[in-house]
């Protein structure tokens, strides 16, 4: 027992420890690659015991461990998962042991600086997702910044300068002003522990500004309009692995928090605000969704697609008290919830794996412009089945994973209000036509140039990497019950919390 | 200061003992220094280096267990005295094994360097210690004056004359300001003292406009020894103008020096009226941090921007000294310490980078410093993360400290407008990480330094992560200083 005693502190140092250990490989390209796969598997193996020792039917944190960390500020070195955290801390294992193998060819400058920023980049992002005390939360979240940085910056493209910059700096404004509101409410509770602040009576004035706090960090995260604009630029300039680390992790991190944090600690704000979160979500989901179909990059198609469907993860996070005063009932809230959780699932998974199609094609011909490609299924049918599939599952195609979160996160809405899943509902549409539109283009047609014409199809790693990522969408998509069990207990735990007014009398 | 006995005066000698010890031997090596020949010069640093060394151990083993005040009152020993003159003391060290091998290669090694240096720290503990006005005053200046020299040290450079007369003339403007703002004090309370200060401060004087009149030219005098903006403009051209090897001593024990004054006559003497210059430091902190920031992104010149990135920190002290809580100062004195821990490592990579006729001062020369030396690529870039205020570095806790200090009285404008600048801050520190790992280098040369440099610059900046990390125990000392 003694080591799924400390099954998380493992899943955070060991990636930690090991990236800076690569580190000293230096030039040795070939030996840092399989060390790099080696600690990456050795972490989602370890991984794997969180799920399966996992007890569903408890909103309590499970394996838990806590040690005084600096007992001067009162904070400690406290971490635990629920069912809301535990299924990103696999999906971000998974992730991980894929951009290792993926990037296994495509990178070649400065091998282990690159295989060692992300092995210590997955480490600090299950610390973000495992922490559960304030201050932790905090050095996770924002050295979590640093690894991604350095990503962009040597690993991208021509503006990956500007990018890196913007990206870095935009997250950390908003950070920031959750730093301010995370000492506010150490200052009032003389504790740094999540749980505490949840417990915490504030006044309306109080919870609105604490609640804006976090705004500005999570809402930069997810990223919601209007505050989007770094995402195009990140993603386009960063090198295949991040974005995908960008698109299926970090992007959860904003979703996350406001699960974690805005809703439990400010739920008499939430309430008085939700409009505002509802109203961007919405505009995220149509206004973006028109704004992917007129793109020219593949990448930036990308990016803002997962823009909007992150929308439906605040959306459906937030729709909860519109459904409580249209129709007094309670079971909508978690139907929202539990559509919010599972669409950040799933558009780890999806995301990561359009990304990676991109990358497929991209270390080939080294072009994201769409009007580059066309007719790539005469020369690469493999890898066009996999690409027609994963753009099915973007679209929300039912029997893909999309179309699970998706769909619980519209029926929510209608229970609100109907207009609310008119709206959202036009993804529907938006989604199946900037997708599908990408496949006619890039896959479909005549032999577009002789580039294409050359084009060998993929490899046995890239089809790896791409038949797991396939399983698991259509897994998620045709049995989401057991995804859903784990994390019942924890979203039905939060949606009593919403309810419970935490002004003082 | 009436009740002055020799019997007194004997028993307390006992405690300043690491000054006198540094008094003496600096005066030795001063003579030895004489009698080296060129050949033999690094002696003098070696000496200094195990004098200040000796120092240290000196001061720890001193017992301390509250506030002793000795000396007939001049004299005063408490844990925060010790914990800054520990920091200067190894700081000093430090610089000095920094500065060996930067004034060989640019053949300026001359023995005056260590000595003036040496009077310089000698200078600082009386600062620290001081119990009155008097020994205050006398700290400073021995300080102050070592350092105009130490400015002027490189005797052929022109900017480097025009630097030290400048600091001269402004430094002198100021400390007769303090003086002055010292006397009126002493006019109004009758007392040298700063024990017996605080008592006739805290029984009446709370609105005594005489006594506003002193603290607003003592703010004058701290404002400008400390940096802060508006008494600010002698940093960036001395910083610049300096050898690198001097421009690290001012950045770091000088500021060590200035932080004591600032807690000596403020929380300590001026407890009573904290609410009065608690106004006047909000002033000067929202100024410092804004301009300090906002000037640091147009510089091309990296001293001169560090020179800003000081003066935005000292804003940032402020805040915790502002705050008027035993939380407070602990967060500044915090703040200070980790200060220089990170500031010296900063300079002593200026230092490393230096050569033969030239200075490695500008930004262009950190390009592609990580295809030169990822090692110190790396070193450089968790100083600038630190400096930057990104966990898990040790400026991260520093800020975070002051941050509260500030709310926990409730001033959230500030606390938002303190964050708000940092970001600003995180850019002009994110373009050196740039230019180190995304640009290509264009100087190719190998990296001097002496094995002992590079093993001590990588023991500061690991320290600057280590104690990112855990941190508790620095923490615990700034409490147990200033409970």
């Amino acid at each position: 027992m003694m080591l799924t005693d400390h099954l998380l502190s493992i899943l955070i140092w060991l990636p930690i420890a090991g990236g800076f250990a690569l580190l000293a490989f230096g030039e040795r390209a070939a030996t840092a690659r399989w060390v790099a796969l080696a600690i990456a598997s050795a972490t989602f193996i370890a991984s794997i015991p969180l799920w399966t020792l996992f007890k569903a039917g408890t909103s309590t944190m499970q394996f838990v461990e806590r040690t005084a960390w600096m007992p001067g500020i009162h904070s400690d070195f406290y971490i635990g998962v629920d069912g809301i955290s535990m299924p990103l801390i696999v999906l971000t294992t998974f992730t991980t042991v894929l951009i290792v193998i993926s990037g296994w060819e495509s990178v070649e400058k400065r091998v282990s600086q690159y295989l060692a920023a992300f092995l210590i980049l997955e480490g600090l992002m299950i610390g973000v997702f495992a922490a559960l005390d304030g201050v932790l939360f905090y050095v996770f979240w924002e050295a979590m910044l640093l690894p991604m940085f350095i990503i962009i910056g040597i690993w991208g493209g021509p503006r990956r300068v500007y990018a890196t910059i913007k990206f870095f700096l935009y997250t950390f404004i908003g950070s920031l002003l959750m730093l301010v509101a995370l000492i506010y409410l150490y200052l009032k509770t003389g504790r740094y522990e999540l749980a505490s602040f949840q417990e915490l009576p504030l006044t309306l004035g109080e919870q609105t500004f604490i609640f804006l706090a976090f705004f500005a960090a999570f809402a930069v995260k997810v990223p919601m309009w209007p505050v989007h604009t770094w995402l195009p630029d990140a993603h386009v300039e960063a090198p295949t692995g991040g974005s995908v680390v960008l698109a299926a992790i970090m992007l959860k991190m904003g979703g996350y928090g406001f699960l974690r944090f805005s809703l439990p600690i400010a739920p008499d704000a939430s309430r008085k605000l939700d409009w505002l979160i509802i109203s961007l979500s919405l505009i995220a989901v149509v206004y973006i969704g028109f704004v992917a179909l007129v793109q020219r990059d593949m990448k930036k198609l990308i990016a803002y697609s997962s823009i909007a469907h992150m929308g439906f993860v605040t959306l459906g996070a937030f729709v909860g008290y519109q459904i409580v005063s249209s129709t007094g009932k309670l079971a909508g809230i978690e139907l929202g919830m539990d559509g919010a959780v599972v669409q950040m699932l799933s558009h780890g998974l999806v995301s990561a794996a359009m990304f990676l199609c991109v990358g497929v094609m991209y270390d080939r011909v080294h072009s994201r412009e769409i009007s580059a490609y066309g007719g790539v299924v005469n020369t690469m049918p493999k890898f066009a089945a996999f690409m027609v599939l994963f753009a099915m599952a973007n679209a929300g195609l039912p029997g893909t994973s999309g179309f699970v979160g998706e769909f619980l996160v519209i029926l929510a809405s209608f229970k609100a209000n109907v207009w609310f899943a008119f709206l959202a509902g036009t993804t529907l549409v938006l989604g199946a036509a900037y997708t599908l539109w990408l496949v006619k283009r890039v896959i479909f047609g005549e032999v577009a140039n002789e580039k294409v014409a050359a084009l060998q199809d993929v490899n046995g790693r890239e089809f790896f990497v791409l038949s797991v990522l396939a399983a698991a969408v259509l897994l998620v998509g045709l049995w989401p019950a057991p995804l859903l069990d784990v994390m019942r207990a924890s979203t039905h735990h939060l949606a009593q919390q919403l309810l419970v007014s935490k002004i003082p009398p | 200061m009436n009740a002055f006995s020799v019997m007194d005066f004997n028993s307390g000698l006992g405690l300043a003992v690491p000054e006198m010890f540094l008094a003496v031997t600096a005066c030795i090596i001063l003579l030895t220094d004489l009698m080296l020949t060129d050949e033999q010069r690094h002696w003098t640093g070696v000496l200094s280096v195990i004098t200040l060394l000796i120092c240290a151990m000196l001061t720890i083993m001193e017992p301390v267990d509250g506030r002793l005040v000795v000396l007939g009152g001049m004299f005063e020993s408490d844990r925060m005295a010790q914990a800054l003159k520990l920091v200067t003391l190894v700081t000093v060290a430090v610089v000095f094994v920094y500065s060996t091998d930067y004034l060989k290669r640019r053949s300026i090694l001359k023995g005056e360097y260590y000595v003036l240096g040496l009077f310089a720290t000698l200078g600082a503990m009386v600062l620290i210690s001081a119990g009155s006005l008097i020994t205050l005053y006398l700290g400073l200046e021995l300080m102050s004056l070592c350092l105009y020299a130490m400015v002027a040290f490189d005797r052929d450079a022109g900017i480097a004359a025009e630097s030290a007369i400048k600091y001269f003339v402004l430094g002198s403007m100021a400390s007769g300001t303090l003086l002055y703002g010292m006397s009126i004090v002493y006019g109004m309370t009758g007392t040298l003292e700063l024990s017996q200060i605080a008592t006739a401060v805290h029984n009446g004087f709370s609105d005594n406009v005489g006594l506003l009149f002193g603290i607003a030219f003592l703010i004058v005098g701290i404002g400008f020894k400390l940096g802060a903006v508006p008494f600010h403009m002698w940093i960036p051209d001395v910083y610049e103008g300096s050898p690198t090897c001097v421009t690290v001593f001012i950045g770091t024990a000088s500021k060590l020096a200035a932080f004591a004054l600032a807690m000596r006559l403020l929380p300590e003497a001026l407890a009573g009226s904290q609410p009065d210059w608690s106004q006047m430091l909000v002033v000067l902190s929202v100024l410092s941090i804004a301009i300090g920031n906002l000037v640091a992104v147009a510089q091309s010149n990296l001293k001169r921007m560090l020179a800003y990135s000081t003066i935005s920190h000292v804003g940032y002290i402020l805040l915790g000294i502002l705050s008027g809580t035993a939380q407070g100062y602990q967060a500044a004195m915090f703040y200070m310490i980790s200060y220089v821990i990170v500031a010296s490592g900063a300079f002593g990579m200026i230092l490393l980078l230096a050569r033969q006729g030239f200075e490695a001062d500008k930004l262009e020369d950190f390009k592609g410093l990580n295809a030169r030396s990822p090692w110190f690529a790396g070193m450089m870039a968790i100083l600038m993360f630190s400096l930057a205020g990104l966990p898990p570095f040790i400026g991260f806790w520093a800020k975070l400290g002051v941050i509260q200090a500030v709310l926990n009285i409730n001033y959230v404008w500030l606390a938002v407008v303190a964050v708000l600048f940092s970001v600003i801050g995180a850019f002009y520190y994110l373009r050196i990480v740039k230019l180190m790992y995304f640009d290509d280098p264009v100087d190719t040369a190998v990296l001097g330094g002496s094995v002992l440099m590079r093993a001590v610059l990588s023991v500061n900046a690991l320290l600057v992560f280590g104690l990112g990390i855990a941190p508790a125990a620095l923490i615990a000392v700034c409490q147990r200083a200033l409970p």
